[in-house]
């Protein structure tokens, strides 16, 4: 594994990318978070297990603007935010492959890249008529398909509905790569995938954190998550049981101490 | 690697990759179709022709007679074009024959019987027709009714006050050329060759072309296809799918109007009774034309072609000699193939 900030002295503590502290989310009677914390630190891949009902799912849609918390504050780059909607959080520099991809099969693979952020042209039409610059964006998909290796034969304008499940979440995360400046949240990337695809979707998620993108994973699968994360978060009862990593225990360890069979061990330093 | 992994054959891992594959030539005509939903209409509006030219003969393919048909077609062809940006959301208007009506009967109350000038009274109408498909965006967004629901009961609605604003009274072409002629300027038609061409015919065809250059060409365009190929991703993808359809539903009404103004050149007089047929005839021009009714997928100009084939049929089997029980036959089998044949279009190929 390659070293990270993560890896870094405790004693210089380094602002994370996105901290959250106290994070409460009530549903009625039900306290989906209970005072969470998070926190993600520069070029790593944070994964983020739990079990069913622990709150990650809760915890994940307030970090992107899905869900606005009852209580607790989040802060980025050290500064306050508030995200009202998966938009604002959007343009904050977060970018999340959701779990069912947010890609409309009809559309090709280049107009899915740039759904919702189309690239109009410079010249009067664009100005005038919103007329779209479709040459830039797919010479923009093509170089983005590229840099993460997804791309052995450029055929940008084949409707995604012609890919296999692998293939989309590649455009998913190529998408969420192409536009993250600050960080990628994915959801179960590889739930629905089969064996070769799942590799696949862990180089691509490798490639993404080489460009310097810090990710959180959400992800039942341990052999994927001890695999690819540079630290553990665990969830138990609502709140951030620890984060440990991978190199210091078994998977069976993480998941008793997912569900409460072991003792948290103290948190690492940040 | 996970040890489970170890038996993958080497080289294999591209499986996420994008690339070409060959295939069978089923599955190319598949894609090809696919991909250029407007090839089937196109071509069965091609072989119509050809077959009525011989059965009929040269009564049939006469620039009059093909002209005339596409006179006939101008109606269905306009409304169509609204019919379809809406089906391209996945949705439906059942109303868009109304609100054609609607907007043909202000614009006639508003100049003939109430004498303003025709510069305020076509304006007048056109804004009606962008208020009533606004209405009915705005109870298939904000009251999220099913838009078949919402457009069924917005048709009794307009219809009613078609009825109502019109006084049940037909207006005169005669009065119309009277005091405000530019309302039928639709209706006037310039010779080629022998076929009568209206500027009707014009305005529908550049409408058309305006509607497939905002639907390819445009972010509008993209995030109409986007919102009626799967709303929640689209939302989830950043696009504002209530402003879209909002959007859709107006510019359709407006579209409506416009064809009213084409229905009182068509027709001469302005009657609350015409066009009744052209809510459901405008979702068979759609149909035909290769449109998918689960939104997403289709083309424009198949509309377009959609509803030449079906005047082609008509006025192909009227020369024949055919009874007109067997044109509703025909146009019947016509809708229910173009529907087998999108089914089997959208089972997406791997």
């Amino acid at each position: 594994m390659s070293p990270t900030l993560a890896d870094t002295a405790p004693t210089t503590r380094i602002v994370p990318v996105m901290e959250a502290r106290g994070v409460v989310k009530r549903f009625g009677r039900v306290t989906a978070l209970d005072h969470a914390d998070f926190e993600l630190l520069p070029g790593e891949i944070l994964a983020v297990i739990g079990d069913n009902g622990a709150g990650k799912s809760s915890l994940i849609k307030v970090l992107a603007g899905a869900m606005l918390p009852d209580e607790g504050e989040i802060r980025m780059g050290g500064e306050r935010v508030v995200f009202r909607s998966p938009l604002e959080a959007r343009d904050a520099g977060i970018e999340t492959v959701f779990q069912n991809l947010a890609v409309s099969p009809a559309l090709s693979i280049a107009d899915n890249l740039f759904l919702g952020r189309e690239i109009r042209r410079k010249d009067v039409f664009g100005r005038v008529f919103g007329c779209l610059d479709r040459a830039e964006m797919q010479r923009q998909a093509r170089r983005q398909l590229s840099s993460l290796g997804l791309l052995t034969i450029q055929n940008i304008n084949q409707a995604v509905e012609t890919l296999s499940g692998g293939q989309r979440q590649g455009v998913a995360v190529a998408r969420a790569a192409a536009f993250a400046s600050r960080m990628i949240i994915m959801d179960e990337p590889t739930a629905a995938l089969g064996v070769k695809e799942s590799r696949r979707v862990l180089e691509l998620i490798a490639e993404v954190k080489r460009k310097g993108i810090p990710i959180v994973l959400i992800s039942h699968n341990m052999p994927h998550v001890f695999e690819v994360a540079d630290r553990i978060h665990i969830m138990r009862l609502g709140r951030r049981a620890t984060v440990i990593r991978p190199a210091d225990y078994s998977m069976s360890d993480a998941v008793a101490i997912m569900t409460g069979a072991m003792a948290p061990p103290a948190m690492l330093a940040a | 690697m996970q040890e489970f992994e170890a038996a993958l054959p080497a080289g294999e891992a591209s499986h996420a990759s994008i690339e070409d594959s060959r295939d069978s030539p089923m599955k190319r005509l598949h894609h090809l179709l696919h991909g250029s939903p407007t090839i089937i209409p196109a071509f069965i509006l091609l072989l119509s022709i050809v077959l009525f030219s011989f059965v009929v003969g040269r009564r049939f393919f006469a620039p009059f007679n093909l002209s005339l048909i596409l006179q006939q077609v101008t109606i269905i062809g306009t409304v169509g074009i609204a019919q379809t940006l809406i089906v391209f959301t996945a949705g439906i208007d059942l109303s868009v024959g109304a609100i054609m009506v609607l907007a043909s009967v202000v614009m006639g109350r508003l100049a003939v019987t109430h004498g303003l000038p025709v510069i305020v009274a076509f304006p007048a109408g056109l804004l009606i027709g962008l208020l009533a498909g606004g209405i009915n965006g705005a109870l298939i967004t904000l009251f999220r009714m099913p838009p078949f629901i919402a457009t069924l009961g917005t048709w009794s609605v307009y219809f009613a006050l078609v009825l109502w604003y019109s006084d049940s009274e037909t207006i005169r072409s005669t009065d119309i050329d009277q005091t405000a002629p530019f309302l039928q300027w639709t209706g006037h038609a310039v010779d080629i060759a022998g076929a009568q061409i209206t500027y009707g015919s014009i305005l529908m065809i550049l409408l058309t072309l305006v509607a497939w250059y905002l639907l390819n060409w445009t972010a509008f365009g993209t995030h109409i296809k986007a919102t009626g190929d799967d709303p929640s991703s689209a939302r989830l993808a950043g696009i504002r799918t209530t402003r879209t359809l909002l959007g859709v539903y107006a510019l359709s009404g407006l579209i409506c109007s416009i064809a009213g103004w084409v229905l009182i050149g068509r027709t001469g007089a302005i009657s609350p009774q015409s066009g009744y047929t052209s809510n459901l005839d405008s979702i068979t021009a759609v149909v035909i034309g290769g449109t998918s009714l689960f939104g997403g997928r289709g083309s424009i100009w198949g509309t377009l072609l959609g509803a030449l084939i079906v005047g082609v049929f008509r006025n192909g089997l009227a020369l024949a000699g055919v009874d007109v029980l067997w044109q509703e036959f025909t146009v019947g089998l016509l809708i229910i193939t173009a529907v087998a044949i999108d089914q089997w279009i959208r089972q997406a190929s791997a």
